[in-house]
């Protein structure tokens, strides 16, 4: 499916978060920060914690934890090419799929699903695999990202450090 | 500099000792497999290593697991309230007897045939046990205990029974332990969260890394362009003459970033706390005097310097930095997160943001200094009889009355006293 593919037996609104999801995958894969910090709505957060089983992500330590601040001050790292780390961070591809709706109405549509994620780098590919949710509000600005929390599965054993986002 | 030294060709006469010469390491030390089996036995399984800090342990029960060079060990607190570091390994037929990260427990028990230890070890029962009459005695088969010792709540065991005392291991370093722990502003010291990662590199490139001023602005130089300007200034300590390194013994050293926050305790007054953390001010002066909430708030960003403790853990300014080598070309490392116990949320609360902000896979620090140490792992495979350098600052490193070398912060007197430890450890 794709943005111009008829619903196939999704309701509208999961339709179209499903849409605004793969369109921010590709913006990741690409690198294209500057396009992805527009999908969000000032107040949103993008969260990678740690513990599995994490709500109050405030009251925890996680990977990341960035407010609206925090995502520009992030992506003007990542752009900057001083971030040595960023500057010649992984290629990567991410699939998006096994969508699963946690709450549907016409402004207002949260989801779960599952993103596999390889990066290639110096001869290596690496897995990053994790759950999602994205939490997305359609209002008169178009489908803004309020919250997205990235769960990988191996988020309490060692990772490999990152120059790019999940 | 002097001429180069010659590392090859090594004979089968060649001590590992010989591949360090002063200031200069041979770069097999960061690539060869038979290198790091011998530094398994002379140094992870001789000397004390550290294993966890005393607040991962509150109650009876509590665990943790940890790893000693190769080794799987179980870090827990007995009934008696002793910590006793256990091998995690069952004495039957070897399998690991818990695989959790940590948790509260009675006992353990092997999966296998469950074979089942107390916690302080022994062994206390095993299924269907007429086929061991005369054959074994419970008694004899505990799991194996290692040597155990705390200083300042960090906990640290050696497979070594002949070992000399922790205090004496750490010599002079004990007094930055006890100046690290400042940072608690009246509370004292709890673990809150850890970040592990790991990258493609040998464990010493990260073990010189914590006492390394010299690559901080190049390094981090978007970390240092996305804090504020009164963070960005505290840590501008190149060209601070009261920022220095020092050797402290057995291959300890110490560099101090922030010489105004060395200890915590000592204030003149005139330092403007940060405008950041006005909002936190604020919020502890509802029930706080005003000496206290400046004391909270001078500490948020930890110490004023990184404490390294050959050879695998680190007190870095706000938090504890453990490395674990699991092979010659691979080290993991745990940034473990530091806060108040008993201290105001909102204190504790932004230590964990400052954390995530540098720290990590995800942070604004972290990867670039991965980045940079893979880059010298495979640098380190070119280059044969072209030694790695860490002679920065000889030319102007001076003795104290106490026998520490010091030097500029940016200076390798630290990554000297760990070689000089490296070298003794390896000739024995």
């Amino acid at each position: 499916m794709n943005n111009t593919d008829s619903l196939q037996g999704f309701s509208e609104p999961l339709a179209k978060a499903i849409a605004f999801i793969w369109q921010e995958a590709e913006l990741l894969d690409k690198k294209d920060y500057a396009r992805w910090s527009a999908l969000w709505s000032e107040d949103g957060h993008y969260v990678v914690p740690i513990d599995p089983d994490a709500t109050d992500f405030a009251a925890q330590l996680n990977y990341a934890y960035d407010d609206a601040r925090m995502r520009k001050l992030r992506i003007e790292r990542l752009t900057s090419g001083f971030a040595m780390s960023a500057a010649d961070a992984s290629a990567t591809v991410r699939t998006v799929s096994r969508f699963v709706p946690v709450h549907l109405s016409a402004d207002l549509v949260e989801v779960n699903s599952a993103q596999i994620l390889v990066g290639y780098k110096r001869q290596a590919h690496t897995m990053f695999v994790a759950n999602l949710t994205h939490r997305i509000r359609f209002g008169a600005e178009g489908p803004k990202l309020e919250q997205k929390v990235v769960r990988l599965i191996n988020s309490t054993d060692a990772l490999n450090a990152l120059g790019f986002l999940l | 500099m002097n001429a180069p030294l010659r590392f090859h060709p090594r004979t089968s006469d060649t001590s590992y000792a010989e591949l360090v010469q002063g200031a200069v390491v041979d770069p097999s030390l960061y690539t060869d497999p038979k290198i790091f089996e011998v530094e398994m036995d002379k140094i992870f399984y001789k000397t004390w290593v550290w294993v966890a800090h005393e607040s991962e342990l509150r109650n009876p029960g509590d665990f943790k697991t940890a790893q000693i060079g190769r080794q799987p060990v179980i870090v827990v607190r007995d009934r008696n309230g002793k910590v006793n570091v256990l091998e995690n390994r069952c004495r039957h037929r070897g399998a690991t007897v818990c695989e959790k990260h940590k948790g509260n427990a009675t006992g353990f028990t092997c999966p296998y045939h469950s074979w089942s230890y107390g916690l302080d070890g022994k062994l206390r029962g095993l299924p269907y046990p007429e086929g061991y009459e005369d054959v074994i005695e419970k008694a004899d088969l505990p799991l194996q205990s290692l040597r155990v010792g705390i200083y300042g709540g960090m906990i640290f065991a050696s497979f070594n029974a002949d070992i000399e005392p922790l205090e004496d291991f750490l010599g002079n370093a004990r007094h930055w332990i006890d100046l690290f722990m400042k940072q608690g502003a009246g509370f004292p010291i709890k673990t809150q969260g850890e970040h592990k990662f790991s990258f493609k590199g040998n464990w010493k490139i990260q073990l010189e890394n914590t006492t390394d001023g010299y690559h901080f602005p190049v390094v981090h130089k978007t970390f240092l362009q996305s804090v504020d300007a009164e963070t960005s200034e505290m840590l501008s300590f190149m060209t601070d003459d009261q920022s220095i390194t020092r050797s402290l013994g057995n291959g300890h050293s110490v560099m101090v970033m922030v010489p105004e926050h060395v200890d915590l305790d000592a204030d003149d007054g005139s330092e403007q706390l940060q405008e950041r953390f006005s909002h936190i001010s604020a919020e502890l002066s509802k029930d706080m005097p005003p000496e206290q909430v400046r004391r909270i708030v001078r500490s948020l960003h930890g110490a004023g310097f990184n404490l390294n403790l050959f050879p695998n853990v680190a007190m870095s300014m706000s938090f504890f930095r453990v490395l674990h080598p699991v092979s010659v070309t691979e080290t993991q490392i745990r940034h473990i997160a530091l806060g108040m116990d008993g201290g105001p949320e909102i204190a504790n609360r932004e230590r964990m943001r400052i954390h995530e902000h540098f720290q990590g896979p995800f942070g604004f620090g972290s990867p670039d200094d991965a980045e940079a140490w893979e880059r010298v792992q495979t640098g380190a495979y070119a280059g044969r009889n072209v030694p790695i350098l860490v002679n920065r600052g000889l030319n102007r490193e001076w003795q104290d009355d106490n026998g520490d070398k010091v030097s500029h912060s940016t200076d390798e007197t630290g990554m000297r006293e760990a070689y000089a430890m490296w070298k003794k450890m390896m000739e024995q």
